[in-house]
């Protein structure tokens, strides 16, 4: 545990140090959900209406554009092949890099949400909802994401490859997210149902992913 | 403790890098790896660690308490030096004693000349500093087996030597060496392969 503890405490400082990966990721949520509402005109109920699919949306995008570098950096100076050696099997390995990237990454832009929410005209009622969402949410993000990354890691230019993969993955995510957001504002499904299927699609992924990634892995350290 | 490499076979790309290799190595013991460029040293050697997977044969540690499997005996310096730029000499040292873990990060830095560089981020560090601080590691965390690939590459004689004695020491120690490298480690190696020669590679 305490190798874990150390390799999130790494991954943290490395992405508070690095800082390029959630600047890009909180400026392009920032940038997409402004120049929205310049494209669709001002009205006022349509905005609110599509709020939380937009919100939703762009923060998978926004997430997508740094999770390239989970496993990335690591592989390219040589620090994951010691770090396999090390006592951690790969699945806790990925399981740690993946929490790191969830507080770096996941965590922020849930917290930008509900300020963008504002452009958007959300609904007032909303806005406690959309974080808790996303705060359940965004583990799945960065988990199933990681999946794409650890697969794509020893391609040149993966990056598009990577979304490719990734985002149909992110569908169930989206819906569910997005229905529990809108069951508050304006039923009539019930909020509950929705949010507890977000809950076990992130729990699933944090369970399933790391079996995954490791396997990926593997492949690319050969 | 032993390592014990029988009836090895790499293929690589559809190539029979080497085949039927075997050997055995004790405490104490080290052995040199030869062979012309793409004969397979760098393979042997992730192999050995458990990177790559076996085309056939077997690899095993003997003696060793608590059936610890090799990857958590050895230690793997390769091409890269698995050195983190942003973080400083000192924060990459102390990452890898509390996560591998090991003792302490202050002899590593003695022995490596690296104390004065201790607060500079690594990313400042020049080739050969930078490689010292990638071999450093071996010394943050006690290891028996060492699996080096050409260690000495962009290092200087002074470091070279240093290495040397590194080397000597740990072996002296009860260590386990096996080292891939064109140019003379100035140690003394007891045993010695030479790949390449079955595979028909590059002459």
């Amino acid at each position: 545990m305490k190798e874990f503890m150390s390799l999130v405490r790494r991954d943290l400082l490395l992405s508070w140090r690095e800082g390029g990966a959630i600047g890009t990721a909180l400026g392009f949520y920032l940038i997409v959900v402004a120049i929205l509402p310049l494209g669709l005109g001002p009205d006022l109920n349509l905005l609110s209406r599509i709020a939380p699919g937009v919100l939703w949306v762009a923060l998978l995008l926004a997430a997508l554009l740094s999770v390239d570098r989970i496993f990335h950096n690591d592989y390219e100076d040589g620090t994951l092949e010691a770090l396999a050696l090390g006592p951690l099997p790969l699945e806790a390995i990925t399981a740690a890099k993946c929490l790191a990237h969830w507080i770096s990454t996941g965590i922020p832009l849930t917290l930008t949400a509900p300020v963008l929410g504002l452009l958007l005209n959300l609904d007032a009622q909303a806005f406690a909802v959309l974080v808790l969402t996303m705060l359940v949410g965004t583990p799945a993000v960065s988990f199933i994401g990681a999946i794409g990354a650890a697969l794509t890691l020893g391609l040149r230019r993966g990056g598009l490859l990577l979304s490719l993969l990734v985002l149909p993955l992110y569908i169930p995510i989206l819906i569910f997210g997005v229905s529990s957001v809108s069951a508050v504002i304006s039923g009539p499904s019930s909020f509950t149902a929705s949010f507890l299927i977000l809950c076990a699609l992130s729990m699933a992924s944090i369970v399933l992913a790391p079996l995954a990634c490791a396997a990926a892995l593997k492949l690319n350290l050969q | 403790m032993h390592l014990i490499v029988e009836n090895l076979t790499c293929v690589r790309g559809g190539r029979t890098l080497f085949a039927d290799l075997s050997f055995r190595l004790a405490s104490g013991e080290s052995l040199r790896l030869q062979g012309p460029n793409g004969s397979g040293k760098t393979s042997l050697l992730r192999i050995l660690a458990g990177f790559l997977e076996l085309d056939s044969g077997t690899v095993r540690v003997d003696g060793v308490e608590n059936d610890a499997d090799i990857g958590e005996q050895c230690h793997y310096v390769g091409h890269l030096n698995g050195v983190k730029s942003t973080l400083t000499v000192g924060e990459n040292l102390e990452f890898w004693c509390s996560y591998l873990p090991g003792t302490e990060i202050n002899t590593a830095l003695d022995r490596f000349a690296l104390g004065d560089l201790q607060d500079i981020p690594a990313g400042m560090l020049s080739a050969g500093q930078r490689r010292r601080l990638g071999l450093a590691r071996l010394l943050v965390a006690d290891r028996p087996i060492w699996f080096l690939d050409e260690p000495t590459v962009s290092l200087d004689t002074g470091s070279c030597r240093i290495f040397a004695e590194l080397v000597e020491a740990h072996i002296g120690a009860g260590g386990m060496v096996i080292a891939a490298t064109h140019v003379p480690l100035g140690v003394e190696f007891q045993k010695s392969i030479t790949l390449g020669k079955m595979a028909g590679a590059d002459q």
